[in-house]
């Protein structure tokens, strides 16, 4: 029955050790379509890529491609039959060339049957690849993926599924560490491969860019086919109803909570060749939120705050009293906790329990000297992590069993067990899905209400207009502007300063 | 299938201890030996030198790390007593100025790997091959007769009718259990393993934690050199070579994770028990020390990669 799609998964079913994780799952992509595949977290969306791509073996369901029912063993052989996906996780091999990373595992021989590599013409054929698709300017086939940022990467990442030739690609969250503008160079990429006629499986949570790419959008929840519908018909009331099942109120939670004294005041912030004079306040029960584009320093300015990052210069004032920070022990004493975006890198231990994870920095309360109060520890771990509703069998189960927003709300349990006079967030929804989205805005004005002042560094322009009371732009080391009222609602005032204009 | 992940549960926790059952069944059927009180000590006195140092080299593992200068701070410590003791020092004082050079050799290691940033393998390698060497410069390559009774104990006396280094080790093991699973210390360690910059941005001071933990496996070094030259009754500079590789393989064994951060002291202590025992019944068998070797490498082999399919079952 070759028809009118290129992919067509159905029935598909998938347990774990007892737990159903798929149950009729179905998506089917026509040829030059891009085809967004949306559902909250843990709605079995990154298993049913894996089984597409081979990685798991499906208990029932088929899958077919141009017509042949297929049945990989491995993600190679989705590869060769013309598959190819785009993680989240990025994994490039920092001391190769960028030549040599697309073409990693199928390289241009010099000579056939020797194990010599044919650089040049790997090379050659990089360059080409980039010119196509108008990177050249800025990535040559020679750098060391070391040397590119995370954007360039993850386009390199694209480049390479390109590459294969492939009839279906799948994108996972490909816009999550990217900026605006090289999000537009993506969308320009996706749309010359469209015009090849590559079907494209786009999982992301920005309802945004789906109302602005997609064709037509499926949606899964709780592992089961909720429907599949056609982007220009539908509304986003409707896709989020489709996703969690239930009515839920668009937009943000407003910020309701009386705005009090300066809490945090940096003087003169100087990082030499990463950010200069960088001043800010912010007040008890305000949403600060930080614009800027990625690599506008805005990260690193908070990561020199909290001690992580070294200093050249500049002060830093915590209600009115002079503070110094030299490590992340002291911000923590002086109640300044930072939940950083790279929940990986950064944010937990992954091979550690919940319950380790959230005491970790917490030990000045649960424990007596050096020796740790165990029966608080579990008890304080369980009430914040149920305060943040974690979804979660105990607080004994590795962090790395949860799943993306729950990560997140360890995180964020580990940093409100610390008391926070000043919460800062990089990056607090990344990666997570509409309904844990709302729940983390929802703690966010609580904690204002509590008088915590909350710092939000986010890429998102509609969750920084919704969420932040004031609003500082960033770009190029330097804070370019701060916006108030109406200014702080207008994304172009706030790209204008993004973009280093005035 | 619930009772099949049981069953891996099971298997995970206690393999190692019916590993360690099933050499003790099968040895007392074939040796008359082995059940004796005097072969029992005399296993339990082996691994007590092993066993010590596989206590601190399971904290130095579990933050990443290793260290491979553990056997030349046996070697330092012996030269140090010995040439100490030869001149009349009181054994007490000797041991304790022993004690403060092994610190200092353990402060060195940490230093350069915490905060000078070298790779704990290469940074360890350096001070092994130093270490030896100082020991050989130091006794001019001779080593200490040693004669002062009171040091002796430590490697030859008994406290109530239980051999004084056995005591010693049960102390080690004791607290080493203390400090890794009761204390803020323990946890940073298995925090610094796991991830290292998460654990800074939590207010630890990783570097602090990676230091103490280097000088923390020089004392246990320390404490076997005072047993080994208590023992033969002589300083050798000489002593310990290759002991870290024991200590090692008796982590391995005991299901810590080279990469750190996961791992546990019961594991390890099953480790050197079964290293100690097989090594026993090898000997009670008559079998050459060439083949113990090759049986002792299958060993870790075998331990390894069974922890790794019990592990890796989740998925």
């Amino acid at each position: 029955m070759a028809g009118k799609y290129v992919l067509e998964a159905t029935g598909i079913a998938k347990s774990f050790s007892g737990v159903t994780v798929l149950d009729g799952a179905e998506l089917c992509i026509e040829p030059g379509e891009l085809h967004a595949l949306m559902g909250e977290n843990g709605a079995g969306k990154s298993t049913l890529m894996k089984i597409i791509m081979g990685i798991y073996t499906k208990d029932a369901g088929k899958v077919v491609l141009d017509g042949k029912e297929v049945e990989f063993k491995s993600a190679r052989d989705a590869l060769d039959a013309g598959i190819s996906m785009i993680h989240q996780e990025l994994s490039p091999i920092p001391e190769m060339t960028v030549a040599e990373n697309v073409f990693l595992g199928r390289e241009q021989k010099k000579f056939k049957g020797l194990p010599f590599v044919d650089k040049k013409e790997l090379n050659r054929k990089t360059q080409e690849l980039l010119k196509e698709y108008d990177l050249d300017q800025f990535i040559s086939p020679t750098m060391k993926m070391k040397d590119l940022n995370i954007a360039q990467i993850q386009m390199m990442e694209i480049i390479k599924a390109v590459s294969y030739n492939s009839k279906v690609i799948i994108m996972d969250e490909p816009t999550s560490s990217l900026s605006e503008k090289e999000t537009e160079t993506l969308f320009r990429i996706i749309d010359s491969l469209r015009k090849k006629n590559v079907g494209i499986i786009y999982i992301s949570h920005r309802m945004e860019e789906v109302f602005q790419l997609a064709d037509r959008v499926s949606v899964l929840r709780d592992g089961q086919f909720i429907g599949c519908v056609k982007v220009a018909e539908a509304s986003r009331e409707q896709l989020i109803n489709m996703m969690v099942g239930r009515e839920l109120e668009g937009g943000y939670p407003h910020n309701t909570a009386k705005k009090g004294d300066v809490v945090l005041e940096l003087k003169d912030f100087t990082r030499k060749g990463v950010f200069e004079n960088v001043n800010l306040k912010v007040h008890a029960g305000e949403i600060l939120g930080m614009a800027g584009l990625v690599g506008a320093g805005r990260s690193e300015v908070m990561k020199a705050l909290v001690g992580y990052d070294p200093l050249d210069s500049g002060e830093i004032y915590l209600e009115g009293q002079k503070i110094t920070i030299k490590h992340p022990n002291d911000a923590v004493k002086h109640h300044i906790v930072m939940a950083s975006e790279d929940r990986k890198e950064l944010g937990l231990v992954l091979c550690r329990s919940i319950k380790e994870n959230v005491s970790l920095q917490n030990f000045d309360k649960l424990s007596k000297g050096s020796f740790i109060q165990k029966l608080k520890e579990r008890k304080m771990a369980g009430e914040y992590t149920e305060k943040m509703a974690t979804k979660m069998n105990g607080i004994d189960d590795l962090v790395s069993s949860l799943s993306g927003g729950n990560q997140q709300k360890v995180v964020l349990a580990k940093c409100l067990l610390s008391e926070p006079k000043v919460l800062i967030m990089d990056e607090p929804t990344r990666g997570i899905d509409v309904g844990a989205k709302a729940a983390i805005y929802n703690i966010m004005v609580g904690l204002a209400n509590q008088g915590i002042a909350i710092i939000m560094i986010s890429s998102e322009m509609p969750e920084l207009i919704g969420m932040s009371d004031r609003i500082i732009v960033m770009s190029g080391g330097q804070v370019k502007g701060e916006l108030e009222g109406a200014e702080a609602q207008s994304q172009q005032t706030i790209m204008n300063l993004a973009f280093g204009g005035e | 299938m619930t009772q099949k992940k049981d069953m891996g549960k099971i298997l995970r926790q206690f393999g190692l201890v019916i590993v360690a059952l099933i050499i003790i069944v099968f040895m007392s059927f074939t040796s008359d030996v082995f059940l004796t009180s005097q072969n029992i000590i005399n296993i339990l006195r082996q691994i007590s030198i092993n066993g010590i140092l596989a206590v601190g080299m399971t904290f130095v593992i579990l933050t990443g790390g290793i260290d491979l200068s553990v056997g030349s701070v046996v070697a330092i410590t012996g030269v140090i007593v010995g040439s100490l003791l030869k001149d009349g020092t009181n054994w007490f004082i000797a041991s304790l100025a022993a004690l403060a050079i092994s610190m200092v050799c353990g402060a060195i290691n940490g230093w350069l790997i915490a905060y000078v940033g070298f790779q704990p393998f290469i940074a360890t390698l350096s001070t092994m091959t130093i270490g030896r060497g100082f020991a050989q410069v130091y006794s001019n390559g001779k080593p200490y007769i040693i004669s002062d009774p009171s040091f002796k104990v430590i490697g030859q006396g008994y406290f109530l009718g239980i051999p004084v280094p056995i005591i010693l080790l049960v102390i080690f093991c004791v607290l080493g259990l203390v400090v890794l699973s009761m204390t803020t210390f323990g946890r940073y360690v298995f925090a610094i393993g796991g991830n290292k910059s998460a654990a800074k941005l939590s207010g630890v001071r990783t570097q602090r934690v990676q230091l103490m933990v280097y000088v923390l496996s020089s004392i246990c070094a320390w404490m076997v050199g005072l047993i080994l030259a208590a023992r033969i009754s002589s300083g050798q500079p000489t002593a310990g070579e290759s002991y870290e590789m024991d200590a090692i393989a008796a982590t391995a064994i005991g299901g810590t994770s080279m990469n750190g951060g996961i791992g546990s002291l019961t594991g390890t202590i099953c480790g050197f028990v079964i290293l100690g025992l097989l090594q026993n019944s090898m000997n009670l068998m008559n079998i050459n020390s060439f083949w113990q070797q090759i049986v002792k490498g299958l060993l870790i082999i075998i331990a390894v990669f069974l922890d790794m399919r019990t592990k890796g079952k989740k998925n």
